[in-house]
């Protein structure tokens, strides 16, 4: 019962009056973040990155995890009210939220929504707070090939699970391999990809590149769709709420299976949002009334949010335990871990357990704040998709600048990141995914060392990845995984079963 | 969009070939501590090398297929409205410091595009950049660029 006395360590930390209001916070900046177009969740976390440089570790880490939470409450009254998926992992909710937001429930449908993301998250954490110190646990034993073995993995599930063209995919983890390769070799001291030049001598910092692809390609994005915001106005009443609730009571079967696919899809990469359509399939098929989905029945909210927020919690699993990001937010959360001082990976559970502990507790209280939150003030954050347009996208502008600028005082990285917007916008026009892309420019050089490190102990030889039983079936399931692509329709020919529709 | 297809993978095939050659400067072999530095950059060239011209290869062979265009017409107006004065922003933040850049910035969009009220505009465009340097140099004690006119406020 180990983790009991931990986790009520890490409730003294994080109920402290200053957590407290730092987490109040960060859901209200968070849900404003993830209402707001142009900013989400990953690059919402970068620009407010550099703030937290002079707070205490633990209050950083609640800062920046609440703006997570905040993130994924706001792209649900986004998706509901206005139709405007702000994730990937929300288009799910619109399908049946907006109908029932235009059919005057965008009341109840928000109701739903956040109560499932509220139980979504809920079951997801108990089970971090229960899995995360035997995996840590586990971890302590991996060595420098079972590193590299599941961040193998990582990039495999991007390729075979992520969805789109897998060699787009694997084209955009090269690139972000090689982003992270520019500047000084630490093994060598050799300077790799600088050509010469000074200022590529500091290599590119992914803050910035997450700023610039999601931040401003974003901006892009919506101002050649000459974005129209066309919403429904909706206020939540506390009867509703309660009816609603009543409701929802009925569909304790719809939580638990939706919980269980965003838990099991979320930790690993890329997983919130086939997990939110896995949900809503899982939902239409084993629903008394299938037909109904799609025009605005409340079963169509609850799954795909449930799933999407159980998965977003989940993705922090391998961030705290391995050291490894599930997520772009994850990703930039993890480069802040490196900033405070603190060296990510399983030791974390051993050095700083009240850093860990403060962490798992104010997951809990970060949600419980959340919910009440949107729930109570839904026509304030309703109310900023109206302010104009001309007015919202250069703001957004002015603080990505700002955002990129603060990471290490330099004006260069400013440019960057307006490359890395252009490029941004390019990619998301022509399928590259950008995650796997951040991933790869975050992870490029711990990958590196382990895959050194593991050829140096096996004098060059490969079949490392297969000497020691964990790794093997790690490098197996990412090698599976990696040609997953190539090999499903060929599975799917010998059967003879029929292509599966897409959504 | 095939056209912004394939320019975009031979771009990307040109970047793998110039990693390949790097990596060729730095030695791919083995050296007395390990792999040499040019070996992962050498194969994650030839990995973004092999990628593109198999995207290449697919757009090529995806003869016919319905294209829609990369941009629509006139549709890159609205995104060059942002870009080029964000520049504009950058470029004279280097003279002005980022507060006052970015105040002009916002004053001139909202005026150009949106057509709002001047006194709208100035209420923003001082307010915000005003908030913003409490809010960072104040509140958390990061720096941003100053120039000419935090100077004279004594900053």
């Amino acid at each position: 019962m180990g983790e009991f006395a931990n986790l009520l360590l890490g409730f003294q930390i994080a109920l402290t009056p200053y957590n407290l209001g730092i987490a109040f916070i960060g859901i209200i900046l968070g849900t404003i973040i993830g209402v707001l177009p142009g900013l989400g969740g990953a690059n919402g976390v970068a620009i407010l990155l550099p703030v937290t440089f002079t707070m205490p570790p633990t209050s950083a880490i609640i800062l920046l995890t609440c703006v997570y939470w905040g993130a994924l409450f706001g792209g649900a009254i986004t998706s509901i009210l206005f139709n405007i998926p702000g994730e990937p992992w929300s288009v799910a909710t619109t399908f049946d939220g907006h109908p029932m937001a235009r059919q005057g429930r965008g009341g109840q449908a928000l109701t739903a929504a956040f109560t499932s993301s509220f139980v979504g998250a809920f079951f997801a954490i108990v089970l971090v707070s229960f899995f995360a110190g035997p995996l840590a646990e586990l971890a302590l034993k991996f060595g420098p090939p079972e590193f590299f073995a599941i961040q193998l993995l990582t990039f495999s599930a991007f390729v075979g699970l992520g969805g789109g063209s897998p060699v787009k995919t694997v084209a955009s983890i090269f690139i972000g391999f090689i982003l992270a390769a520019v500047g000084l070799d630490i093994v060598t001291g050799q300077l790799r990809l600088t050509f010469g030049s000074v200022e590529l001598m500091r290599g590119f910092s992914f803050i910035v590149a997450v700023i610039g692809l999601f931040g401003l390609g974003e901006i892009f994005l919506s101002v050649e769709e000459g974005l129209e915001l066309r919403g429904v106005t909706t206020r939540v009443r506390f009867r509703e709420i309660l009816a609603t609730w009543r409701e929802l009571l009925g569909y304790k079967r719809t939580f638990l299976r939706s919980a269980f696919i965003g838990f099991w899809m979320g930790f690993k990469p890329g997983g919130a949002t086939p997990a939110s359509f896995m949900s809503y399939g899982f939902a239409k098929r084993f629903s008394k009334h299938p037909e109904k989905f799609g025009t605005g029945t409340i079963e169509g909210v609850i799954a795909p949010e449930t799933a999407a927020h159980a998965a977003g919690v989940a993705a922090l699993l391998p961030m705290i335990t391995l050291g490894i990001p599930g997520s772009p937010t994850a990703a930039v959360m993890l480069g802040g871990f490196l900033i405070w001082g603190l060296q990510p990976g399983p030791m974390l559970f051993k050095e700083r357990p009240e850093f860990v502990w403060g962490l798992i507790a104010s997951m809990y209280i970060g949600n419980v704040i959340g919910v009440l939150i949107v729930l109570l003030f839904v026509p304030a954050f309703a109310a900023i998709l109206r302010i104009p347009f001309a007015i919202l996208t250069p703001l957004i502008v002015f603080v990505c600048a700002i955002g990129a600028y603060a990471v290490s005082n330099a004006m260069l990285d400013i440019w960057y990141m307006l490359i890395f917007g252009v490029v941004g916008y390019v990619f998301k026009k022509l399928d590259y995914p950008l995650a796997p892309l951040v991933l790869a420019l975050v992870l490029g050089d711990l990958a590196e060392n382990a895959l050194r490190q593991s050829l140096i102990m096996s004098q060059g030889n490969p079949g490392i990845f297969f000497w020691s039983p964990i790794s093997a079936v790690i490098t197996a399931a990412a090698l599976l995984l990696f040609f997953w692509p190539l090999l499903a329709p060929l599975l799917r020919r010998t059967r003879g079963t029929p292509e599966p529709v897409a959504h | 969009m095939r056209k912004a297809d394939v320019v975009c993978a031979l771009f990307l095939l040109a970047l793998g070939l110039l990693v390949v050659a790097e990596g060729l400067r730095l030695g791919i072999g083995w050296g007395t501590d390990g792999p040499r530095s040019g070996f992962l950059p050498f194969w994650l060239g030839v990995g973004l090398g092999v990628s593109s011209l198999i995207v290449l290869w697919q757009v090529l062979a995806a003869r016919g297929a319905a294209t829609r265009r990369f941009v629509g017409p006139g549709k890159l107006v609205p995104v060059m409205k942002v870009l080029i004065p964000a520049v504009g922003m950058v470029v004279l933040s280097q003279v002005l410091g980022l507060y006052v850049a970015g105040g002009l910035y916002m004053g001139a969009y909202m005026r150009w595009i949106g057509r709002h009220s001047w006194p709208l505009i100035v209420l923003l465009t001082v307010g915000i950049p005003v908030a913003t340097f409490l809010i960072f140099e104040k509140w958390f004690l990061v720096s941003m660029p100053k120039g000419p006119i935090e100077a004279w406020l004594g900053y």
